[in-house]
């Protein structure tokens, strides 16, 4: 039996590369996997081959851009369609690693949210680092800003950020009274990041730092602190799966996008856009945030998006309103000098 | 190896025939011949670790440390620019030639598909160099009408700036001391001379003090927890020696990833050791344990103290208790006994564990990142971060440079002072 087997999986293989030499292969596409990828499998994946008629495989991976680098240059690129966050598409379309996207096939920019549009990328989801806090334990008043993150003479207890300069000199400035149009520009002047450690400065005391999606919750829980910041979906799933009573404050959120890519010089092309073309259907989006609190990015989806879920997303409009979308433009150039200035301060 | 070499004698003695000239040194040749085969099969079975080793850890790790020196992209993707640059005084603006080049430079580097790359290294010298040369290439026309130089100022007037030619001057190579300097929180300026980095933006000296005083605290920390254990099981039966021994080694079958993660549940605000407390009445509010000094002391004491406690027992257990009888019918006191004569005996013990466990505390990246503060972070960290956060291999490299200096060095001063040959390992 089990020798049988293995010369099934060894012809099954034989097969494989068989017909990854000569060019025939399914679509493939590629995810973040776990619950994530689950969720996709019933929204995109199984209804895509059973309404094209394609036929897909997926895998899944954890991200860097180096992985793509080395399938391009490797020459030997067996990836068609990618998820990747925003950084990997700004690097990978700079450096060539994508197919440029043709957006009248995808039904024209307007269609999408416009932080969604990139030359190589179409926004898959779309998800927020938002303030969060133990309804059971901060009753009452409640905080309703950054500003309030930082008043611990109010809400007494220790705050949690994300370890790192990225996203926590935002949510500073913000907390400083800075609007999300401007927190770039200030942070671009050495005058700005001067205000934002600042500002830091006096919560410092108060600050404990988090590395993993999955402390957040874990800090709120043990009541190790009393507000965090956090991704949503993070918090949403520990109310669901734990029922906790963890509240959302969406008041400037910071929002960040991934995105489907195309990897460059791939066979199936017609069926990679045709896979795009399907998911980014607004009749197949809506499906997707029942299963896993992200927001899609076709502009015509939100309407149609289950109203109870709706408010858990980072693209319901009153969520949306104040939310500063994360510049990734930016953190390329000064992630590591600004680290640098981050690891000094912390030492201080 | 001696055993085979006198049986091969014997044979060799016993067809010659022992006592004639010729039989003496057709015997000395056979000895020769069978230590030779000795030799080779020893040869023979050390090979094919030290081909591994050769392999899988001397080659590569070489490789990733001249990555903190070599600085071969900007020669490679500028070509023009670079051979332009290499004659410039440094003291203005560059010649009209280096302005031409590097515009030939972007069109071909743009086509080529590795203008990233250059932009990258040239951006760790001066933050917002990326964005110059991409916006640069995507504004550079194909027939430049008039003067490079005025092109290039028009599209963006940092190119006007000596400071931007100063660093693409010194990312050009093939050499560099910049991740070194910069790993030292030392920096070149525009005149090439080696200064401070700005106070905010200095780390890395202190990051390396810290690394070695926590490696100290904990080696500390374990030799007095360890002594006193490797004391008491030296001192069993050999059956009860062997059960405590295996306590000792639990740990040691215990992912550490488990092991860490079980401090936090313990440590934390609302973890075991605060409820007990709280409930005790000893503290009145939750005390502070997690995320701060003390959690990188307690979690890396308890990681580290099996390999002070080996070294030690084995040590202690070939000191025989007849030297402190002797001691004690001579007139000493215990305390004398164990003093004078019991402790100097356990010094290559000591030694050894402490050697042990002080290299591997400096090299200690989960244990911190869990349950350390972010001031309690020592160098690995920084390495990981710069290897897979930002992919600054050359910053990896400079700190893993750092991080291998400091430990050979220590291994030359305790060779100096103790004496390699003194170590006893378990």
């Amino acid at each position: 039996m089990r020798i049988r087997l293995s010369l099934a999986t060894f012809v099954a293989a034989a097969a494989m590369m068989l017909s990854a030499a000569t060019g025939a292969r399914d679509l493939s596409v590629i995810s973040w996997g776990g619950a994530y990828q689950d969720a996709q499998r019933d929204v995109y994946f199984k209804p895509f081959t059973a309404a094209t008629k394609i036929p897909m495989t997926e895998e899944s991976w954890d991200g860097g851009v180096g992985t793509l680098r080395a399938k391009i240059q490797g020459g030997n690129n067996n990836w068609d369609v990618v998820q990747v966050e925003s950084e990997e598409l700004l690097l990978g379309c700079e450096e060539g690693l994508y197919e440029k996207l043709d957006w009248a096939k995808l039904g024209g920019k307007d269609k999408y949210l416009p932080d969604a549009v990139n030359d190589c990328g179409v926004g898959a989801i779309v998800y927020s680092f938002i303030l969060a806090y133990d309804g059971d334990k901060i009753k009452g008043d409640a905080p309703k800003s950054w500003a309030d993150f930082w008043n611990t003479q109010k809400w007494p207890g220790k705050r949690a950020l994300r370890k790192g300069p990225k996203t926590t000199l935002e949510i500073a400035l913000m907390a400083d009274g800075v609007a999300p149009a401007d927190v770039y520009k200030l942070l671009a002047t050495p005058a700005g990041v001067d205000r934002a450690f600042n500002k830091l400065d006096q919560l410092k005391p108060n600050l404990v730092w988090w590395e993993k999606g999955s402390q957040p919750p874990q800090l709120l829980a043990s009541g190790e602190v009393a507000m965090t910041n956090a991704y949503n979906g993070r918090i949403a799933a520990a109310n669901d799966k734990d029922k906790k009573n963890f509240k959302i404050v969406w008041t400037n959120n910071l929002y960040t996008i991934d995105s489907w890519v195309i990897m460059k010089g791939t066979p199936n092309k017609a069926q990679a856009e045709s896979y795009l073309v399907f998911v980014n259907d607004p009749q197949n989006q809506k499906n997707l945030p029942p299963k896993i609190p992200y927001g899609v990015t076709a502009k015509a989806s939100t309407a149609l998006i289950d109203k109870n879920v709706l408010p858990e997303l980072a693209t319901a409009p009153q969520n949306a309103a104040t939310a500063l979308f994360i510049n990734d433009k930016f953190w390329l150039e000064n992630l590591d000098k600004l680290t640098q200035r981050f690891n000094a301060w912390v030492a201080k | 190896m001696l055993r085979g070499a006198a049986a091969a004698a014997h044979a060799a003695a016993s067809t010659a025939g022992l006592g004639t000239a010729g039989g003496r040194r057709d015997l000395r040749r056979a000895l020769r011949r069978s230590q030779r085969r000795e030799q080779w099969r020893a040869v023979a079975l050390v090979l094919p670790l030290f081909v591994f080793v050769l392999v899988c850890f001397v080659v590569p790790i070489g490789a990733m440390l001249t990555r903190g020196v070599v600085d071969t992209d900007i020669a490679r993707i500028l070509p023009g620019v670079t051979a332009a640059l290499k004659h410039w005084d440094g003291r203005d603006l560059p010649p009209d030639n280096a302005f031409a080049a590097l515009v030939g430079d972007i069109h071909a580097a743009r086509d080529a598909g590795t203008l990233a790359s250059a932009a990258t290294r040239l951006n760790y010298d001066i933050p917002g160099f990326r964005t110059l040369l991409f916006g640069t290439g995507r504004q550079l026309p194909r027939e430049i009408s008039g003067s490079a130089r005025e092109t290039l100022i028009g599209i963006d007037p940092k190119w006007g700036k000596r400071e931007t030619w100063v660093a693409i001057r010194r990312a050009s190579g093939p050499v560099t001391d910049f991740y070194l300097l910069a790993a030292l929180d030392l920096d070149r300026n525009a005149d090439n001379a080696i200064v401070g980095a700005p106070a905010e933006q200095r780390v890395f000296r202190n990051v390396l003090g810290r690394t070695l005083w926590i490696s100290g605290v904990v080696t500390l920390m374990c030799l007095l927890l360890g002594y006193p254990v490797a004391l008491v099981i030296a001192r069993q039966p050999p059956q009860r020696a062997a059960m405590l021994l295996f306590l000792v080694l639990l740990p040691f079958w215990t992912s550490l990833l488990v092991r860490t993660v079980a401090w936090v549940v313990l440590l934390q605000k609302e973890g075991v050791l605060n409820s007990l407390f709280l409930s005790l009445g000893i503290v009145h509010e939750p005390l502070k344990m997690i995320f701060n000094r003390f959690a990188v002391y307690v979690a890396m004491v308890h990681v580290l103290l099996p390999f002070m406690v080996l070294p030690l027992y084995s040590v202690m257990r070939g000191i025989p208790a007849s030297y402190q009888r002797a001691a004690a019918s001579l007139g000493a006191p215990p305390w004398t006994a164990f003093r004078r004569v019991y402790l100097p005996q356990t010094m290559p013990g000591v030694a050894a564990g402490c050697l042990m466990v002080f290299i591997q505390a400096l090299g200690y990246y989960i244990t911190p990142a869990l349950v350390g503060g972010a001031d309690d972070q020592m160098i690995s960290y920084f390495i990981a971060f710069y290897a897979s956060r930002t992919v600054n291999w050359g910053m990896a490299a400079a700190l893993s440079v750092m991080l291998l200096g400091a430990t050979l060095t220590l291994y030359v001063v305790y060779n100096r002072l103790v004496g390699v040959e003194r170590m006893r390992l378990a």
